[in-house]
């Protein structure tokens, strides 16, 4: 059973529709990875997800209700978290400050949340004080994604997080995004990096001019020559 | 030779840094609103001046109500018990006129720039309605004791030649600046509210997604900002005096201020004030009679050794403000660009 799912998703920022027919979904405990080349529509579809886009069809569920009225704000508080690709950290405040801001919508004590975020990434503990704008590009992702699990999200929306990332900062981040599975989250993200992604997938969706082209275990997708010789190169 | 010393630094004081330092903190507190405004709302607004004359404004027709019943706290003046009159009819005014106005072009979305020059029609509008109300004359309404020192005091109490006279207005300029800093950056650094102020100036997207309510986040800052004009006005006017047009003419050193600093950093605004404040009042100050003390007798110089006839003062804040944007355009404390 999804948790959060876009079902025949049709729409775009005004003009030509973007999505044509997309179906992405991800489920709690899973990682769902959404890959396809430039232009496919990856981004649109999350924005889709998360009510930045106006759909002209299709719908989007949350836990099994339809949240195609709810705006994006209301949809963090239903507890969705987007980790957008670029701007995803508040530069001059310091990192807590940043963790706070993510917790924003919660009443009570957070420090809970925050010991886990700290737990999950150590190096943010050490530079707490720190604004988020002296941080390294890794360092930036991790406070990032851990801005967006102070929600408690029940689904985590990732866009590129490895994007110009090296292969050793990129294999620590998607060993961290396992970690937050583990923890019973539904993870989604976009990625770049397809090979890698979907490695660790439960779910991959490789989307190709705004519609939903392959749908699979990243395993089977990984195996599947087609999809190896269009979008992963051999 | 000491005693020559000694009156050159109190004559310096007199003159100059004791009316700088209220002058800044009169600026620091319009420059703060400018740029929290600019920050939050992401346009210049040009009826800041404005505001804080209708600010004083407001606090004026109280304090006239306040002596006509000999209500009064001697010996401080009575606008400072007006001054809440003020700050309330300050923010009413700036909130009717975003609902009015701003909010429209929020809605639309509309370039700074088109917000800007929409400011300049609400300046227009509210210096032509504090006209129509108190006039365009010079309003006294400062009472209770002018001086906290007079210079006669002082110099009997030093034997100095030269007198150092605080005006309470003086005191009273920079007590409640400090206090209104102090307050605000208590709120920024410390609450909730202050802190979403801060999230959604950095990265508004951000905070939009962290659950910020963009339209409250605006209403506070309105209320902080027309809150600080009010003040600032009250202040200036009982420094100073109160006439309409006199605001309209702080813009500029407040504008000057507010960019020098960084726009949308509020340390930088207050930097900026006093830096503004300071170069005004010592580039227009003749040193005739501080070298005099200083200098030995043949090289006591002839003229006033003013840099610049006090009719020019505005032009310092210009100057200051053009090299800034050429040298270094986001200011001393790394703003944004206008």
């Amino acid at each position: 059973m999804s948790f959060l799912a876009g079902e025949n998703m049709h729409g775009g920022y005004g003009g030509a529709d973007i999505l044509r027919g997309c179906t992405i979904a991800a489920a709690k405990g899973e990682i769902a990875v959404v890959a396809g080349p430039n232009g496919a529509g990856k981004s649109t579809a999350m924005k889709a997800l998360f009510g930045m886009i106006d759909l002209r069809e299709g719908r989007v569920t949350l836990g099994g209700s339809d949240i195609g009225r709810l705006t994006p704000q209301g949809r963090v508080k239903a507890g969705m978290a987007f980790v957008p690709q670029t701007g995803n950290v508040f530069t001059t405040m310091t990192v807590q400050e940043n963790l706070e801001m993510g917790a924003f919508l919660r009443r009570g004590d957070i420090s809970g949340s925050m010991g886990q975020v700290f737990d999950l990434f150590p190096v943010l503990a050490e530079k707490r004080r720190q604004a988020a704008g002296e941080l390294s590009g890794g360092q930036r992702q991790q406070l990032a994604i851990g801005r967006a699990l102070m929600t408690r999200p029940g689904v985590l929306m990732l866009d590129e997080p490895t994007a110009g990332m090296s292969p050793i900062v990129m294999d620590e981040l998607f060993d961290r995004i396992l970690a937050i599975r583990q923890a019973g989250v539904a993870v989604m993200m976009v990625e770049q990096n397809a090979r890698q992604a979907l490695a660790v997938a439960d779910r991959g969706f490789v989307l190709v001019a705004g519609a939903c082209r392959h749908t699979g275990t990243g395993e089977t997708l990984l195996g599947d020559p087609e999809v190896r010789r269009a979008f992963l190169g051999g | 030779m000491l005693t020559d010393i000694a009156n050159a630094f109190v004559l310096l004081a007199n003159f100059v840094l004791i009316p700088a330092a209220a002058y800044g903190a009169q600026l620091a507190l319009g420059a703060l609103g400018i740029t929290l405004l600019f920050g939050i709302l992401r346009f210049a607004n040009v009826a800041h001046g404005d505001l804080m004359a209708f600010g004083a404004m407001a606090t004026i027709l109280a304090t006239w109500q306040l002596q006509a019943w000999g209500i009064g706290i001697a010996p401080l003046p009575t606008a400072l018990l007006a001054l809440p009159i003020g700050v309330l009819a300050a923010i009413a005014a700036s909130l009717a006129v975003d609902r009015s106005v701003f909010r429209y072009y929020r809605r639309r979305r509309s370039s700074p720039i088109a917000m800007a020059i929409a400011s300049v029609g609400v300046m227009f509008v509210m210096n032509g309605l504090i006209r129509m109300v108190i006039g365009p004359d010079d309003r006294a309404f400062g009472d209770g004791a002018r001086f906290l020192v007079s210079a006669g005091a002082f110099k009997r109490a030093t034997g100095l030649g030269e007198g150092l006279s605080i005006r309470v207005s003086q005191v009273l300029t920079l007590a409640a600046a400090a206090v209104a800093v102090a307050a605000l950056f208590w709120l920024l650094q410390r609450t909730r509210v202050g802190k979403s102020m801060r999230a959604y100036s950095d990265n508004e997207d951000l905070a939009r997604l962290s659950g910020v309510d963009p339209e409250r986040t605006v209403l506070v800052t309105w209320v902080i900002a027309a809150g600080l004009a009010a003040i600032a006005g009250t202040l200036y006017g009982l420094d100073k005096s109160f006439q309409p047009f006199t605001y309209f003419q702080l813009l500029l050193p407040m504008f000057a201020a507010a960019i020098v600093g960084g726009i949308g950093q509020p340390v930088g605004a207050i930097a900026g004030a006093f830096l503004v404040a300071f170069s005004e009042v010592a580039l227009t100050y003749p040193y005739r009679k501080f070298l005099r003390y200083l200098l030995p007798e043949e090289l006591q110089p002839d003229g006033l050794v003013q840099l610049l006839s006090t009719d020019y003062k505005f032009a310092v804040s210009f100057v200051i403000l053009v090299a800034v944007l050429i040298w270094r355009p986001t200011g001393l404390f790394r703003g944004r660009l206008l």
